[in-house]
Protein backbone atom coordinates (compact mmCIF):
# COMPACT_ATOMS: atom_id res chain seq x y z
CA UNK A 1 0.00 0.00 0.00
CA UNK A 2 1.55 3.58 -0.62
CA UNK A 3 -0.36 6.15 1.46
CA UNK A 4 -3.76 6.70 0.59
CA UNK A 5 -3.42 10.84 -0.63
CA UNK A 6 -4.93 10.77 -4.00
CA UNK A 7 -8.05 11.97 -3.27
CA UNK A 8 -7.01 15.04 -1.25
CA UNK A 9 -8.57 13.74 2.10
CA UNK A 10 -5.16 12.58 3.47
CA UNK A 11 -3.19 16.06 3.63
CA UNK A 12 -0.88 16.57 6.68
CA UNK A 13 -2.35 18.47 9.35
CA UNK A 14 -0.87 21.68 10.15
CA UNK A 15 -0.67 23.72 13.33
CA UNK A 16 -2.79 26.02 12.69
CA UNK A 17 -6.32 24.51 12.23
CA UNK A 18 -9.52 25.49 13.91
CA UNK A 19 -11.70 23.68 16.07
CA UNK A 20 -15.15 23.73 16.18
CA UNK A 21 -17.26 23.78 19.86
CA UNK A 22 -18.16 19.80 19.57
CA UNK A 23 -14.45 18.79 18.78
CA UNK A 24 -14.10 16.89 22.27
CA UNK A 25 -17.13 15.47 21.13
CA UNK A 26 -16.32 14.02 17.82
CA UNK A 27 -12.87 12.57 19.74
CA UNK A 28 -14.95 11.28 22.02
CA UNK A 29 -16.88 9.13 19.93
CA UNK A 30 -13.99 7.79 18.31
CA UNK A 31 -14.36 9.85 14.84
CA UNK A 32 -11.47 9.70 12.33
CA UNK A 33 -10.44 13.52 11.84
CA UNK A 34 -9.18 15.45 8.84
CA UNK A 35 -7.76 18.97 7.44
CA UNK A 36 -11.01 20.06 5.75
CA UNK A 37 -10.90 24.10 4.81
CA UNK A 38 -8.43 24.96 7.74
CA UNK A 39 -10.81 22.95 9.83
CA UNK A 40 -9.83 19.85 11.81
CA UNK A 41 -13.15 18.37 10.99
CA UNK A 42 -14.20 14.79 11.15
CA UNK A 43 -14.76 12.71 7.95
CA UNK A 44 -16.27 9.59 9.66
CA UNK A 45 -17.04 7.93 12.83
CA UNK A 46 -18.21 4.23 12.26
CA UNK A 47 -17.87 4.71 8.37
CA UNK A 48 -19.26 6.54 5.46
CA UNK A 49 -21.09 3.88 3.96
CA UNK A 50 -23.06 3.01 7.19
CA UNK A 51 -23.28 7.04 7.36
CA UNK A 52 -24.54 7.49 4.24
CA UNK A 53 -27.19 4.58 4.91
CA UNK A 54 -28.24 5.78 7.97
CA UNK A 55 -29.15 9.09 6.23
CA UNK A 56 -30.95 7.85 3.47
CA UNK A 57 -32.99 5.66 5.44
CA UNK A 58 -33.67 6.84 8.80
CA UNK A 59 -31.33 10.09 10.59
CA UNK A 60 -28.12 11.20 10.49
CA UNK A 61 -26.58 14.61 12.30
CA UNK A 62 -23.49 16.87 11.12
CA UNK A 63 -21.47 19.13 12.83
CA UNK A 64 -21.24 21.99 10.04
CA UNK A 65 -20.12 24.55 12.29
CA UNK A 66 -16.84 25.17 10.20
CA UNK A 67 -19.43 26.79 7.61
CA UNK A 68 -19.30 30.86 7.77
CA UNK A 69 -22.14 33.01 8.91
CA UNK A 70 -22.56 36.58 7.67
CA UNK A 71 -25.05 39.60 8.92
CA UNK A 72 -26.39 41.65 6.16
CA UNK A 73 -28.61 44.48 8.11
CA UNK A 74 -30.05 48.16 7.48
CA UNK A 75 -32.37 49.85 5.39
CA UNK A 76 -30.34 49.14 2.21
CA UNK A 77 -29.08 45.46 3.21
CA UNK A 78 -32.14 44.67 0.29
CA UNK A 79 -30.04 46.85 -1.95
CA UNK A 80 -26.70 45.66 -1.56
CA UNK A 81 -27.28 41.80 -1.71
CA UNK A 82 -29.87 42.36 -4.85
CA UNK A 83 -26.91 43.76 -6.38
CA UNK A 84 -24.47 41.39 -5.52
CA UNK A 85 -26.46 37.75 -5.11
CA UNK A 86 -27.77 36.06 -8.55
CA UNK A 87 -31.56 35.25 -7.36
CA UNK A 88 -34.46 37.88 -6.59
CA UNK A 89 -33.79 38.85 -3.20
CA UNK A 90 -37.52 40.63 -3.37
CA UNK A 91 -38.56 36.75 -3.38
CA UNK A 92 -37.28 36.63 -0.21
CA UNK A 93 -39.61 37.03 2.89
CA UNK A 94 -38.93 37.09 6.62
CA UNK A 95 -39.05 33.32 7.44
CA UNK A 96 -37.67 32.52 4.26
CA UNK A 97 -34.64 31.03 2.87
CA UNK A 98 -32.85 30.93 -1.22
CA UNK A 99 -30.08 29.29 -2.23
CA UNK A 100 -28.54 31.62 -4.23
CA UNK A 101 -24.79 33.06 -6.09
CA UNK A 102 -22.23 35.04 -5.39
CA UNK A 103 -20.94 35.71 -8.86
CA UNK A 104 -18.06 37.60 -10.58
CA UNK A 105 -17.85 40.08 -13.27
CA UNK A 106 -17.45 36.84 -15.76
CA UNK A 107 -20.61 35.17 -13.65
CA UNK A 108 -18.15 32.55 -12.32
CA UNK A 109 -18.93 31.41 -8.85
CA UNK A 110 -17.27 33.18 -6.28
CA UNK A 111 -19.31 31.12 -3.72
CA UNK A 112 -22.67 29.60 -3.31
CA UNK A 113 -24.75 30.44 -0.07
CA UNK A 114 -28.11 29.86 1.61
CA UNK A 115 -29.58 33.45 2.14
CA UNK A 116 -32.20 33.71 4.99
CA UNK A 117 -34.43 36.67 5.56
CA UNK A 118 -34.37 37.21 9.04
CA UNK A 119 -36.45 40.21 9.10
CA UNK A 120 -37.41 43.04 7.37
CA UNK A 121 -33.72 44.37 6.85
CA UNK A 122 -31.78 41.59 8.48
CA UNK A 123 -30.29 39.04 6.13
CA UNK A 124 -27.88 36.18 7.26
CA UNK A 125 -25.77 34.13 4.91
CA UNK A 126 -24.60 31.02 5.26
CA UNK A 127 -21.37 30.50 2.88
CA UNK A 128 -18.83 27.69 2.26
CA UNK A 129 -15.94 27.57 5.08
CA UNK A 130 -13.15 27.85 2.26
CA UNK A 131 -14.99 31.13 1.26
CA UNK A 132 -16.16 32.50 3.96
CA UNK A 133 -13.66 35.20 4.04
CA UNK A 134 -14.01 36.10 0.37
CA UNK A 135 -17.58 36.38 0.36
CA UNK A 136 -17.01 38.76 3.64
CA UNK A 137 -14.73 40.96 1.63
CA UNK A 138 -16.12 41.53 -1.65
CA UNK A 139 -19.45 42.68 0.30
CA UNK A 140 -17.77 44.62 2.72
CA UNK A 141 -16.00 46.22 -0.43
CA UNK A 142 -19.22 47.05 -1.86
CA UNK A 143 -21.46 48.10 1.27
CA UNK A 144 -23.92 51.04 1.07
CA UNK A 145 -24.32 53.44 3.03
CA UNK A 146 -27.05 51.97 5.56
CA UNK A 147 -25.81 48.12 5.28
CA UNK A 148 -23.69 46.67 7.61
CA UNK A 149 -21.96 43.36 6.53
CA UNK A 150 -20.41 41.86 9.79
CA UNK A 151 -19.03 38.08 10.07
CA UNK A 152 -20.49 36.32 13.18
CA UNK A 153 -19.28 32.74 11.94
CA UNK A 154 -17.69 32.44 15.91
CA UNK A 155 -20.84 33.41 17.52
CA UNK A 156 -23.15 30.29 16.07
CA UNK A 157 -22.70 26.51 16.07
CA UNK A 158 -24.47 24.71 13.32
CA UNK A 159 -25.73 21.04 13.08
CA UNK A 160 -27.34 19.30 9.56
CA UNK A 161 -29.77 16.71 11.26
CA UNK A 162 -30.82 15.21 7.80
CA UNK A 163 -32.83 11.98 6.77
CA UNK A 164 -36.74 10.80 6.64
CA UNK A 165 -36.77 10.12 10.39
CA UNK A 166 -34.96 13.50 10.80
CA UNK A 167 -37.95 16.12 11.44
CA UNK A 168 -40.66 13.02 13.27
CA UNK A 169 -37.28 12.11 15.60
CA UNK A 170 -36.53 15.62 16.35
CA UNK A 171 -39.99 16.27 17.32
CA UNK A 172 -40.39 19.18 15.31
CA UNK A 173 -43.43 20.48 13.36
CA UNK A 174 -44.31 20.00 9.59
CA UNK A 175 -43.12 23.31 7.74
CA UNK A 176 -42.63 23.72 3.96
CA UNK A 177 -38.60 23.46 2.84
CA UNK A 178 -36.59 27.14 2.14
CA UNK A 179 -38.39 28.38 5.06
CA UNK A 180 -37.12 28.52 9.00
CA UNK A 181 -38.24 29.39 12.26
CA UNK A 182 -37.22 29.48 16.39
CA UNK A 183 -37.97 26.70 18.27
CA UNK A 184 -36.23 24.90 21.63
CA UNK A 185 -34.74 21.45 22.12
CA UNK A 186 -34.18 20.25 25.24
CA UNK A 187 -34.13 24.01 26.11
CA UNK A 188 -31.04 24.89 23.74
CA UNK A 189 -32.91 28.12 21.32
CA UNK A 190 -32.28 26.86 17.80
CA UNK A 191 -32.85 28.88 15.10
CA UNK A 192 -34.76 25.44 12.56
CA UNK A 193 -33.88 25.77 8.98
CA UNK A 194 -35.68 23.45 6.44
CA UNK A 195 -32.31 23.45 4.08
CA UNK A 196 -29.99 20.53 3.84
CA UNK A 197 -27.21 19.39 1.62
CA UNK A 198 -28.19 15.83 1.45
CA UNK A 199 -31.30 15.96 -0.69
CA UNK A 200 -33.25 14.22 2.25
CA UNK A 201 -35.61 15.82 4.21
CA UNK A 202 -34.34 17.40 7.18
CA UNK A 203 -33.22 20.49 8.90
CA UNK A 204 -30.04 22.79 9.48
CA UNK A 205 -30.24 23.97 12.95
CA UNK A 206 -28.15 27.12 13.94
CA UNK A 207 -27.47 27.48 17.82
CA UNK A 208 -25.09 29.74 19.76
CA UNK A 209 -21.50 28.57 20.22
CA UNK A 210 -21.49 28.26 23.68
CA UNK A 211 -24.55 25.69 23.15
CA UNK A 212 -23.25 23.58 21.04
CA UNK A 213 -22.27 20.77 23.43
CA UNK A 214 -25.71 20.52 24.58
CA UNK A 215 -27.49 20.90 21.29
CA UNK A 216 -25.40 17.77 20.24
CA UNK A 217 -26.16 15.82 23.42
CA UNK A 218 -29.97 16.39 22.56
CA UNK A 219 -29.39 15.75 18.73
CA UNK A 220 -27.62 12.31 19.70
CA UNK A 221 -30.38 11.62 22.69
CA UNK A 222 -32.60 11.02 20.19
CA UNK A 223 -31.16 7.88 17.84
CA UNK A 224 -29.46 9.81 15.39
CA UNK A 225 -26.76 8.69 14.06
CA UNK A 226 -23.39 11.30 14.03
CA UNK A 227 -21.96 11.09 10.42
CA UNK A 228 -18.89 12.61 8.87
CA UNK A 229 -17.54 14.94 5.83
CA UNK A 230 -17.27 11.52 4.23
CA UNK A 231 -20.97 10.65 3.62
CA UNK A 232 -21.72 14.15 3.67
CA UNK A 233 -20.00 14.27 0.35
CA UNK A 234 -21.19 10.67 -1.23
CA UNK A 235 -24.76 11.95 -0.09
CA UNK A 236 -24.36 15.40 -1.82
CA UNK A 237 -23.18 14.13 -5.09
CA UNK A 238 -25.96 11.38 -5.39
CA UNK A 239 -28.33 14.08 -5.69
CA UNK A 240 -25.81 15.72 -8.11
CA UNK A 241 -25.18 19.14 -5.93
CA UNK A 242 -22.43 21.08 -6.43
CA UNK A 243 -19.51 21.07 -4.77
CA UNK A 244 -17.56 24.34 -4.48
CA UNK A 245 -14.13 23.96 -5.15
CA UNK A 246 -15.16 20.65 -7.09
CA UNK A 247 -17.63 21.23 -9.39
CA UNK A 248 -18.40 25.10 -9.51
CA UNK A 249 -16.12 27.83 -8.50
CA UNK A 250 -15.06 31.71 -10.54
CA UNK A 251 -13.32 29.78 -13.68
CA UNK A 252 -16.92 28.58 -14.77
CA UNK A 253 -19.37 30.61 -15.62
CA UNK A 254 -23.41 29.83 -13.37
CA UNK A 255 -24.93 28.86 -16.82
CA UNK A 256 -22.31 26.26 -17.97
CA UNK A 257 -22.28 25.14 -13.83
CA UNK A 258 -25.90 24.18 -14.50
CA UNK A 259 -26.99 26.84 -12.03
CA UNK A 260 -29.00 29.10 -14.77
CA UNK A 261 -32.07 27.88 -12.77
CA UNK A 262 -30.42 29.92 -9.78
CA UNK A 263 -29.91 33.32 -11.57
CA UNK A 264 -32.85 35.62 -12.24
CA UNK A 265 -31.53 37.73 -15.15
CA UNK A 266 -34.04 39.93 -14.96
CA UNK A 267 -32.36 41.16 -11.52
CA UNK A 268 -29.35 43.55 -12.20
CA UNK A 269 -26.41 41.99 -10.07
CA UNK A 270 -22.77 41.52 -11.06
CA UNK A 271 -21.87 39.46 -14.22
CA UNK A 272 -25.79 39.31 -15.55
CA UNK A 273 -24.27 40.59 -18.67
CA UNK A 274 -22.40 38.14 -19.51
CA UNK A 275 -24.39 35.27 -18.19
CA UNK A 276 -27.38 36.71 -20.47
CA UNK A 277 -25.25 37.05 -23.30
CA UNK A 278 -23.97 32.62 -22.75
CA UNK A 279 -27.31 32.06 -22.22
CA UNK A 280 -28.70 33.11 -25.39
CA UNK A 281 -25.65 31.65 -27.09
CA UNK A 282 -25.69 28.25 -25.52
CA UNK A 283 -22.98 27.29 -23.20
CA UNK A 284 -19.88 25.75 -25.25
CA UNK A 285 -19.39 23.04 -21.86
CA UNK A 286 -21.49 21.65 -19.24
CA UNK A 287 -21.74 20.19 -15.75
CA UNK A 288 -23.34 16.98 -16.57
CA UNK A 289 -23.72 14.11 -14.05
CA UNK A 290 -22.70 10.70 -14.84
CA UNK A 291 -22.62 7.08 -13.82
CA UNK A 292 -20.38 4.38 -14.84
CA UNK A 293 -21.01 1.51 -16.91
CA UNK A 294 -17.26 -0.29 -16.86
CA UNK A 295 -16.58 -1.03 -13.05
CA UNK A 296 -14.31 1.82 -11.83
CA UNK A 297 -14.45 4.81 -9.41
CA UNK A 298 -14.34 8.39 -11.40
CA UNK A 299 -12.47 10.75 -9.47
CA UNK A 300 -11.79 14.15 -9.25
CA UNK A 301 -8.99 15.70 -12.21
CA UNK A 302 -9.71 12.26 -14.33
CA UNK A 303 -9.95 13.87 -17.96
CA UNK A 304 -12.75 12.70 -20.46
CA UNK A 305 -11.74 11.60 -24.01
CA UNK A 306 -12.92 13.66 -26.60
CA UNK A 307 -12.28 16.72 -24.09
CA UNK A 308 -13.54 17.41 -20.32
CA UNK A 309 -12.80 16.40 -17.05
CA UNK A 310 -14.21 14.96 -13.52
CA UNK A 311 -14.61 17.43 -10.97
CA UNK A 312 -16.52 15.07 -8.52
CA UNK A 313 -16.39 11.19 -8.05
CA UNK A 314 -16.90 8.38 -5.83
CA UNK A 315 -18.89 4.98 -5.35
CA UNK A 316 -22.30 5.46 -4.86
CA UNK A 317 -22.98 3.81 -1.28
CA UNK A 318 -26.93 3.53 -2.75
CA UNK A 319 -27.00 2.75 -6.70
CA UNK A 320 -23.43 0.22 -5.91
CA UNK A 321 -22.10 2.14 -9.04
CA UNK A 322 -19.03 4.63 -9.37
CA UNK A 323 -20.86 8.43 -10.15
CA UNK A 324 -19.27 11.69 -10.76
CA UNK A 325 -19.76 15.43 -12.00
CA UNK A 326 -17.84 16.58 -15.67
CA UNK A 327 -17.67 19.48 -17.70
CA UNK A 328 -18.49 18.07 -20.51
CA UNK A 329 -18.78 19.80 -24.49
CA UNK A 330 -21.95 20.80 -24.78
CA UNK A 331 -22.47 18.43 -27.52
CA UNK A 332 -21.88 15.26 -25.11
CA UNK A 333 -24.25 16.82 -22.59
CA UNK A 334 -27.48 15.07 -23.13
CA UNK A 335 -28.26 11.91 -21.09
CA UNK A 336 -27.57 8.89 -22.35
CA UNK A 337 -24.28 10.01 -24.21
CA UNK A 338 -21.76 7.56 -23.99
CA UNK A 339 -18.08 9.24 -21.90
CA UNK A 340 -14.78 7.49 -21.86
CA UNK A 341 -12.87 8.24 -18.60
CA UNK A 342 -9.02 7.70 -18.14
CA UNK A 343 -9.09 6.21 -15.00
CA UNK A 344 -5.37 6.35 -14.41
CA UNK A 345 -3.81 5.51 -18.02
CA UNK A 346 -7.48 2.91 -18.32
CA UNK A 347 -10.42 4.07 -20.23
CA UNK A 348 -13.79 3.04 -18.38
CA UNK A 349 -17.00 4.17 -19.57
CA UNK A 350 -19.57 6.28 -18.07
CA UNK A 351 -23.05 7.37 -19.41
CA UNK A 352 -24.77 10.83 -18.97
CA UNK A 353 -27.20 10.99 -16.74
CA UNK A 354 -30.60 13.27 -15.62
CA UNK A 355 -30.28 14.86 -12.07
CA UNK A 356 -30.31 13.36 -9.76
CA UNK A 357 -28.62 10.20 -9.94
CA UNK A 358 -30.19 8.75 -6.69
CA UNK A 359 -33.79 9.72 -6.20
CA UNK A 360 -35.40 10.17 -2.90
CA UNK A 361 -38.09 8.64 -2.50
CA UNK B 1 -17.96 -5.80 10.57
CA UNK B 2 -14.59 -4.90 10.31
CA UNK B 3 -12.16 -7.40 11.82
CA UNK B 4 -10.43 -6.46 14.96
CA UNK B 5 -6.73 -5.31 14.92
CA UNK B 6 -4.38 -8.18 14.75
CA UNK B 7 -1.15 -9.51 12.98
CA UNK B 8 -0.17 -12.91 12.33
CA UNK B 9 3.11 -14.24 13.38
CA UNK B 10 2.75 -16.62 10.29
CA UNK B 11 3.50 -13.89 7.92
CA UNK B 12 6.08 -12.11 6.32
CA UNK B 13 5.13 -8.16 5.83
CA UNK B 14 6.07 -5.15 3.65
CA UNK B 15 7.01 -1.96 5.21
CA UNK B 16 3.85 -0.55 2.24
CA UNK B 17 1.63 -2.61 5.30
CA UNK B 18 1.48 -5.53 2.65
CA UNK B 19 1.95 -9.49 3.55
CA UNK B 20 3.35 -12.62 1.85
CA UNK B 21 2.23 -15.80 3.21
CA UNK B 22 4.70 -18.32 1.75
CA UNK B 23 4.25 -22.00 0.84
CA UNK B 24 7.17 -23.61 -1.56
CA UNK B 25 7.63 -21.50 -4.20
CA UNK B 26 4.33 -19.77 -4.27
CA UNK B 27 2.56 -17.28 -2.06
CA UNK B 28 -0.38 -15.99 -1.56
CA UNK B 29 0.03 -11.86 -1.31
CA UNK B 30 -2.94 -9.72 1.03
CA UNK B 31 -3.01 -6.24 2.86
CA UNK B 32 -3.06 -5.81 6.22
CA UNK B 33 -5.03 -5.02 9.02
CA UNK B 34 -3.14 -1.29 9.47
CA UNK B 35 -3.75 -1.17 5.31
CA UNK B 36 -7.24 -1.70 5.74
CA UNK B 37 -8.39 0.56 8.70
CA UNK B 38 -6.21 3.55 7.05
CA UNK B 39 -8.40 3.05 3.74
CA UNK B 40 -11.69 2.37 5.21
CA UNK B 41 -14.47 0.32 3.76
CA UNK B 42 -13.22 -0.80 0.55
CA UNK B 43 -15.23 -0.72 -3.04
CA UNK B 44 -13.25 -1.77 -5.55
CA UNK B 45 -10.01 -3.63 -6.34
CA UNK B 46 -8.05 -3.23 -9.40
CA UNK B 47 -6.58 -6.91 -9.53
CA UNK B 48 -3.90 -7.81 -12.23
CA UNK B 49 -4.29 -10.52 -14.74
CA UNK B 50 -3.38 -13.96 -14.33
CA UNK B 51 -0.16 -14.35 -15.62
CA UNK B 52 1.05 -11.09 -15.21
CA UNK B 53 4.19 -10.61 -13.33
CA UNK B 54 5.09 -8.40 -10.40
CA UNK B 55 7.85 -7.21 -9.13
CA UNK B 56 9.02 -6.67 -5.45
CA UNK B 57 8.17 -2.92 -4.81
CA UNK B 58 6.24 -2.33 -7.14
CA UNK B 59 2.24 -1.99 -8.24
CA UNK B 60 0.67 -4.84 -8.74
CA UNK B 61 -2.91 -3.46 -8.59
CA UNK B 62 -5.29 -0.89 -6.89
CA UNK B 63 -8.19 -0.64 -4.38
CA UNK B 64 -10.08 2.11 -3.33
CA UNK B 65 -11.94 3.06 -0.86
CA UNK B 66 -15.15 5.91 -0.93
CA UNK B 67 -12.26 8.71 -0.26
CA UNK B 68 -9.15 7.09 -1.08
CA UNK B 69 -7.12 5.39 -3.89
CA UNK B 70 -4.04 3.34 -2.91
CA UNK B 71 -1.53 1.15 -5.10
CA UNK B 72 -1.14 -2.62 -3.78
CA UNK B 73 2.70 -2.87 -3.27
CA UNK B 74 3.82 -6.70 -4.09
CA UNK B 75 6.06 -7.96 -1.62
CA UNK B 76 8.05 -10.45 -4.20
CA UNK B 77 8.42 -11.13 -7.46
CA UNK B 78 6.53 -13.50 -9.35
CA UNK B 79 3.83 -14.53 -11.39
CA UNK B 80 0.39 -14.14 -10.95
CA UNK B 81 -1.24 -17.72 -10.83
CA UNK B 82 -4.60 -16.51 -9.24
CA UNK B 83 -6.99 -13.80 -8.53
CA UNK B 84 -9.30 -13.65 -5.41
CA UNK B 85 -12.65 -13.33 -7.68
CA UNK B 86 -14.34 -13.06 -4.22
CA UNK B 87 -12.81 -9.81 -3.14
CA UNK B 88 -13.27 -8.26 -7.05
CA UNK B 89 -17.35 -8.84 -6.45
CA UNK B 90 -17.16 -7.84 -2.52
CA UNK B 91 -14.15 -5.56 -1.58
CA UNK B 92 -15.42 -5.62 1.75
CA UNK B 93 -13.92 -8.95 2.32
CA UNK B 94 -10.27 -7.47 3.16
CA UNK B 95 -12.06 -5.13 6.20
CA UNK B 96 -14.10 -8.49 7.15
CA UNK B 97 -11.03 -10.64 6.97
CA UNK B 98 -7.72 -9.27 5.36
CA UNK B 99 -5.41 -12.64 5.97
CA UNK B 100 -8.15 -15.06 5.64
CA UNK B 101 -11.36 -14.48 2.97
CA UNK B 102 -9.39 -11.00 1.50
CA UNK B 103 -6.32 -12.21 0.25
CA UNK B 104 -5.91 -10.56 -2.95
CA UNK B 105 -3.58 -12.65 -5.16
CA UNK B 106 -1.03 -15.74 -5.56
CA UNK B 107 2.09 -15.48 -7.53
CA UNK B 108 4.51 -18.13 -8.29
CA UNK B 109 8.46 -16.61 -7.05
CA UNK B 110 10.53 -16.30 -9.56
CA UNK B 111 13.17 -14.68 -7.19
CA UNK B 112 12.59 -16.64 -3.92
CA UNK B 113 15.56 -15.39 -2.28
CA UNK B 114 13.91 -11.90 -2.23
CA UNK B 115 12.06 -13.29 1.10
CA UNK B 116 14.91 -12.41 3.26
CA UNK B 117 14.24 -8.76 2.80
CA UNK B 118 10.94 -8.58 4.34
CA UNK B 119 9.99 -8.02 7.60
CA UNK B 120 9.32 -10.49 10.37
CA UNK B 121 6.00 -9.78 12.91
CA UNK B 122 8.50 -8.16 15.00
CA UNK B 123 10.12 -5.84 13.02
CA UNK B 124 6.56 -4.92 10.97
CA UNK B 125 5.48 -3.64 14.30
CA UNK B 126 8.38 -1.21 14.38
CA UNK B 127 6.95 0.32 11.06
CA UNK B 128 3.67 0.37 12.97
CA UNK B 129 5.24 2.21 15.60
CA UNK B 130 6.24 5.09 13.93
CA UNK B 131 3.55 5.42 11.90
Amino acid sequence: MYPADRCGLASPAVQTLRRTPLFEQHVALGARLVPFAGWEMPVQYEGVISEHRAVRTDAGVFDVSHMGELEVEGPTARDLLQSTLSKDVDKLSPGQAQYTLLTNEDGGIVDDLMLYRLDEHRYLIVANASNKDAVFRWLKERELRGSDVRDVSDDYALLAVQGPHAIAKLGLPAAPAFTWDMNELDGVEVMVNRTGYTGEDGVELACMSEDAERLWAAVLARDITPCGLGARDTLRLEVCYPLHGNDIGPQWDAISSGLGWVCALDTEFTGVERLREIKAAGPEQKLVPFAMTDKAIPRQGMSVEGGGEVTSGTMSPMLEVGIGMAYVPAAAASAGTELVIDVRGKPRRAEVKKKPLYRVL
Amino acid sequence: MAASESYPDDLLYHPEHDWARIDGDEAVLGVTWYAQDALGELVHYEPPSVGATVAKDNSYGEVESVKAVSDLISPLSGEVLEVNEKVVDAPETVNEDPYGDGWLIRIRLTSPGEQDQLLSLGEYRKVLDEA
